[in-house]
């Protein structure tokens, strides 16, 4: 075989590589396939791998599996995460009924995703988080008071898009939340790019990335993770795996062994955790952004849950999976009540506080929600700014001809519900 | 401009190209250019020389995505730097439509002004090149100056482009910048060398004139600039006015109903197909501002609504004599 070779080569005026010459390289180090790398006799086609496990630190009875892995926070900050998650879920029902009652226009709730809040712990304030929609976790645990909640809800005056997003596209320019756009997966190239931008500025800091795993299926996760492996991007993707996009259920969402499988394949260090337990989410979220910071890379978290609540308000989830099964999920493997168990069993939280707190939160986003819905909607004029910086001539000129029509058809345009300026 | 009388350089479309890029990377320690092959100077030399002046972080290639380069600009963008970004070709930009359209364009309006890509550019080489079939000619302005919140720029030569590229650049809003490749090698002139802006949003009136009112942008200049030629020589006496868009979102409604009113007739021309076209705007924006100074229907001479077709390319094009003959139908009718 070999002298065929040498024959070949000779006859082609091919220089034969020496046996065990140097392997050429480009001047990026790229990985060049040469006579000198993996070759075999055997013809395997690879199968399926091993089912990657997921990383977990209590089980559902909110025991401790191994002390070791006990992030041990002091109480505050358990206490706080815990406090956030009930005040998140309240806040979840009353908005999901007032859509019901037609108050607001759209609501989605975090129902079996509230342990995700580990993650947020687990970031610094100037870390910058693109999210996808069901990451309210991110905002309560960074500050956002409720008023700022349901004024976005409500499109009020007071809502720092002015009122032209749909409920819950939340933004916080203040709190490092990049505001929420519906159109799924956008977000994760640029969250590569934000984080090449904070590695750029020197930026002691990296960007986490939400998405759902029905949004991984979106070019633009191909695009982001690619883009973040090779340009040494310190990202987090973190995907919330509940196991339904809408109706489509991961089964008809994608044939390999979840998300997590194919962060290896981009040459992202990836591990899968237990998304119901936020000392798990946690843990694997703080390495990641030393991971990430200090080596300059991103990485890539699977957190396997569930969605207990419906889609959205626009869905009856009955129609596509079975009530009883929801039922079973939510009662045996409740992210919040696994937390309270974990709280119960060292003794900081009792029946009577988590009945007081309930009872204050309630009444906090009540008050929030009446005065909210009390406001007015902005100013009409603000249909117009911020297309661009300024107004170009052809939006003055529009907005001058729709300013005259409110003056010509009063009865059809009524402005009292909307702030004069 | 401030760089009149200043000191010159003799250079081409891509060269004045590369010399903004510079001039962005050397005033903007923020500023990053990127795209597919853009490290060893870029598929028409646009990016030559920027990677060994400005380091690898700053000048880099790109995997081969258009949507994630495209999404990786907005997301630099979105934390106050300047993203540079390169689609090798237009023709190929459509796989970044949903990020341009859906969320460049939407970043500022849709968060209340909290967060914007001002900081945003793209440039792509464009339009006809003599052989390109499908793929490699198209102009597809029109279907992103239909998306509010972007800006849409073609320069038609090199002191234009170094102008319009630097204030694109530093413009607060999302800009794609269009290069007619044909001109990268062909239109040479005396550059100034200084940083120089030229303003976006404003047409240029070329040549003056008084009987006909002819608008272009990008490389068709060129072919106006020749059927004026023949029309001025064929029919003594007529007088065309040539006005360059420039800016072709926001365009100058001003300055062309300004020039229509005084000439009564219009005639505009562009590469991209008719139907839905940027022309069908500048008629339509016409029509309504100069109703009673119309003395001819506007004329659009435009790309036949096909998809762009290698060999029949001459028979496609708004050539020369297509222009000259919607010159004459316009001044005789």
């Amino acid at each position: 075989m070999k002298t065929q070779l040498s024959n070949l080569a000779a006859s082609t005026s091919v220089v034969e590589p020496k046996p065990d010459g140097p392997v050429i390289t480009s001047s990026s180090n790229a990985k060049t396939w040469s006579a000198s790398d993996n070759f075999t006799n055997t013809m395997q086609f690879i199968q399926k791998q091993p089912t990657l496990e997921a990383y977990r630190v209590m089980d559902h009875t909110g025991t401790v599996l191994n002390a070791d892995h006990d992030p041990n926070l002091p109480k505050e900050e358990v206490l706080k995460c815990y406090k956030d998650m009930l005040l998140l879920h309240t806040m979840d029902g009353i908005l999901y009924d007032a859509q019901r009652q037609g108050r607001i226009s759209f609501y989605m709730t975090h129902y079996g995703e509230e342990a995700m809040i580990g993650s947020a712990a687990a970031l610094s304030p100037e870390d910058i988080v693109f999210g996808q929609y069901r990451e309210a976790f991110m905002l309560v645990y960074r500050g956002f008071t409720l008023d700022e909640f349901v004024n976005q809800c409500f499109s009020n005056e007071l809502d720092y898009g002015k009122g032209r997003q749909m409920p819950i596209h939340y933004g916080s320019k203040k709190l490092n939340f990049q505001t929420i756009s519906s159109p799924l997966g956008t977000q994760i190239p640029q969250a590569s790019g934000a984080a090449y931008a904070l590695k750029m500025s020197g930026a002691n800091a990296c960007s986490l990335c939400f998405f759902g795993e029905g949004a991984a299926s979106e070019g633009d996760f191909h695009a982001g993770l690619n883009m973040a492996a090779t340009l040494k991007s310190p990202v987090i993707f973190f995907c919330r795996n509940n196991g339904f996009a809408i109706s489509t259920p991961s089964t008809e969402q994608y044939k390999g062994d979840g998300i997590a499988s194919r962060g290896i394949g981009y040459g992202i260090d990836t591990i899968r955790v237990d998304g119901n337990d936020i000392w798990a989410i946690y843990n694997a979220t703080k390495a990641a952004r030393e991971m990430a910071i200090k080596e300059q890379k991103p990485v890539l978290i699977e957190a396997m849950t569930y969605r207990i609540g419906h889609h959205s308000t626009s869905d009856d989830s009955t129609k596509y999976r079975d009530r009883k099964e929801v039922e079973e999920r939510a009662q045996f493997d409740n992210p919040v009540t696994r937390l309270r168990r974990y709280l119960e069993n060292k003794n900081w939280w009792s029946q009577e506080e988590e009945d007081a707190y309930r009872k204050k939160v309630r009444k906090d986003i009540m008050t929030s929600f009446t005065a909210a819905e009390k406001r007015k909607k902005p100013a009409v004029k603000h249909l117009f700014t911020d297309v661009y910086d300024e107004l170009p001539p052809n939006l003055v000129k529009q907005q001058q001809e729709l300013n005259e029509l409110i003056k010509k058809y009063p009865e059809y345009y009524d402005t009292s519900d909307y702030a004069s300026s | 401009m401030s760089a009149n009388n200043s000191e010159t350089k003799k250079m081409n479309l891509f060269q004045a190209v590369n010399d903004a890029m510079s001039i962005a990377l050397t005033t903007d320690e923020r500023a990053v250019v990127f795209g597919e092959d853009v490290s060893f100077g870029g598929v028409f030399r646009a990016t030559s020389g920027l990677a060994e002046q400005f380091g690898r972080d700053r000048v880099f290639n790109t995997p081969l995505t258009e949507q994630g380069i495209a999404g990786f600009a907005v997301g630099m963008a979105s934390v106050g730097h300047t993203a540079i970004a390169e689609i090798q070709f237009a023709d190929y930009i459509f796989p970044a439509f949903d990020q341009l359209v859906n969320e460049a364009a939407k970043f500022r309006y849709r968060s209340g002004n909290q967060f914007n890509v001002g900081g945003l550019t793209i440039r792509s080489p464009s339009s006809a090149v003599g052989h390109g079939g499908h793929y490699h000619s198209q102009s597809p302005e029109a279907f992103f100056t239909h998306a509010p919140g972007l800006k849409v720029v073609t320069p038609r030569s090199p002191i234009q482009a170094k102008g319009l590229l630097l204030a694109s650049i530093r413009d607060r809003n999302p800009v794609i910048f269009f290069e007619p490749k044909i001109l990268y090698r062909a239109a040479v002139e005396e550059v100034p060398v200084a940083d120089y802006e030229l303003p976006l949003g404003k047409a240029e009136v070329i040549k003056k004139g008084k009987d006909v009112t002819i608008v272009g942008y990008g490389s068709q200049i060129y072919t106006l600039e020749n059927a004026i030629q023949l029309a001025e020589k064929k029919m003594p006496g007529l007088s065309c006015e040539l006005i360059d868009l420039r800016t072709i979102m926001p365009w100058d409604v001003e300055t062309v109903v300004e020039s229509v009113k005084k000439t009564g007739r219009l005639v505009v021309a562009h590469e991209a197909p008719k139907t839905a076209g940027v022309g069908a705007e500048v008629a339509a924006t016409v029509m309504e501002h100069c109703f009673l100074n119309l003395e001819a229907p506007i004329q659009r001479v435009c790309g036949w609504d096909t998809p762009f077709p290698l060999v029949f390319e001459k028979f496609y094009v708004p050539s020369m004599i297509r222009c000259y003959d919607a010159i004459k139908t316009a001044v005789n009718y």
